[in-house]
């Protein structure tokens, strides 16, 4: 009796640690098969995005070669490199686009954070979300314009109390039935404005707007870095 | 499979065993989402995708898993069919993702698809079973849609709003505007508004079931309110 049991919990133990070695392997395959793809469409979506966010008025350079990696940082919600693109006209810094994560959505939400170099916003878009479908998909610009909300927005004209949807006495706008999602959105993009005020000159100091490259990258991950040492 | 078998599965899917009135499976995430006409098709059309997916994967498995171990070998898969759907998605048909996409991870959640795995696709063979997923999908989005399409009205005063979103900016020119200068009313668009129409829709086919059974059976039969109704439910 005892010996069916065991063979019986055997075999249904053993049942399981199959399907699930199966199910891991078609999962890693596939996640390998798309990866590439699906990152490509990722940077071309983005880079329409760009576009839509950084006038091409304010800059003359190749905003999408001149561009610099930054190393993972709090402020930006990054935990990998992450590249932001920098905009030059007549050689003169003129505007970055920045990579911001807003970690406390539904999931984590992407966003590109457009700001002139005074520090005003030109503009922010989010490249990637999973928000309620209907509820809280207003964030995207396809959908509402409830995004170009930040548009002029700097840590000047709007004290560090106002960077707060206005349910929760700041300065920015929501749709009832979701809150949490533009309250994470208003935070990064907050936060993404930090950053840019404490690393400014190094995201512009990439190089003349002639050169662009590995060299000035890699001076400004240097440069980087040293911050990151201090900081600890 | 005989003609009369077919039908049958239909028959249920789409009416008798009605996965959005009559079997009322989860519901939650669909109620949030069906507060338009194209919101509504766009999550009935991929349910409908992952539930004949999983049906015809649970029944080619069926003989070679261990009865006590199924149910988590069934999400296990549900799980990773959802996920394997999402990335070929987007990966190959990256506009259908854009419109898609923030669908599918919702349908993992909804237990219509467990609940048809475990009461039909584990007893039936694989070509029944794909139908079957066909016919609850097609059940669940003609109700989503008709709630979609009432929400909309009542909530925004216009049906097919978004429709561009999902077939391309010519279409545009589909949006019908129902009632002009409406304000909109936010309680439509809210859930408390889906379970409300709802209701109603439920309300509506059981007084249709009743009067079909008067008509036979003389002017004092009754129903039972919800007829049918699924095992796995309570």
């Amino acid at each position: 009796m005892r010996r069916t049991m065991a063979k019986a919990s055997f075999y249904t133990a053993s049942n399981l640690l199959f399907f699930a070695l199966v199910s891991t392997a078609l999962l890693a395959w596939t996640y390998e098969l798309t990866r590439e793809t699906i990152q490509q469409s990722i940077e071309r979506e983005k880079l329409k995005l760009i576009a839509q966010i950084a006038p091409p008025a304010t800059y003359d350079n190749d905003i999408m070669k001149d561009t610099v990696q930054l190393a993972a940082d709090d402020l930006l919600g990054s935990d990998d490199t992450t590249i932001a693109y920098i905009g030059r006209l007549e050689g003169q810094p003129s505007i970055a686009v920045i990579h911001a994560v807003a970690p406390d959505g539904y999931a984590r939400i992407n966003l590109i954070v457009a700001v002139h170099h005074d520090g005003t916003i030109s503009g922010v878009r989010v490249v990637s979300h999973k928000e309620t479908p209907g509820l809280g998909d207003y964030i995207e610009i396809a959908r509402s314009d409830w995004i170009t909300g930040f548009n002029g927005a700097s840590l000047e004209n709007r004290k560090s109390s106002e960077w707060k949807v206005k349910k929760d006495g700041g300065t920015f706008d929501y749709r009832a039935g979701a809150t949490i999602t533009p309250r994470a959105i208003v935070k990064a993009v907050h936060k993404a404005l930090q950053y840019y005020a404490r690393h400014r000159d190094e995201l512009f100091a990439a190089g003349s707007p002639s050169s662009s490259g590995e060299s000035a990258q890699s001076a400004v991950e240097g440069a980087k870095q040293e911050v990151v040492k201090e900081k600890k | 499979m005989t003609i009369r078998e077919i039908r049958d599965i239909f028959y249920n899917g789409l009416w008798k065993q009605d996965a959005g009135i009559v079997q009322l499976l989860g519901l939650c995430p669909l109620l949030a989402v069906s507060s338009s006409v194209v919101n509504a098709l766009s999550l009935g059309l991929a349910t409908t995708l992952v539930i004949t997916l999983s049906n015809t994967g649970v029944a080619a498995i069926r003989e070679f898993i261990s009865n006590e171990a199924r149910i988590p070998i069934y999400i296990l898969m549900i799980a990773v069919l959802v996920t394997v759907v999402q990335l070929l998605m987007n990966a190959y048909m990256y506009a259908l993702y854009l419109v898609l996409g923030i669908f599918i991870p919702l349908i993992v959640t909804n237990c219509i698809i467990l609940a048809r795995a475990e009461s039909f696709a584990s007893k039936n063979g694989i070509f029944a079973s794909a139908l079957d997923g066909i016919a609850m999908g097609l059940g669940l989005t003609a109700v989503l849609v008709v709630l979609g399409g009432i929400r909309e009205i009542f909530g925004q005063g216009t049906l097919l709003s978004g429709i561009d979103l999902a077939l391309g900016e010519a279409t545009k020119s589909w949006i019908i505007t129902v009632i002009p200068d409406y304000r909109g009313f936010l309680l439509a668009i809210l859930p408390p508004g889906a379970f409300i129409t709802l209701g109603m829709l439920i309300a509506a086919k059981n007084w249709l079931n009743l009067r079909a059974k008067r008509k036979v059976h003389g002017e004092n039969a009754t129903i039972t309110p919800i007829e049918g109704g699924c095992s796995t439910a309570h």
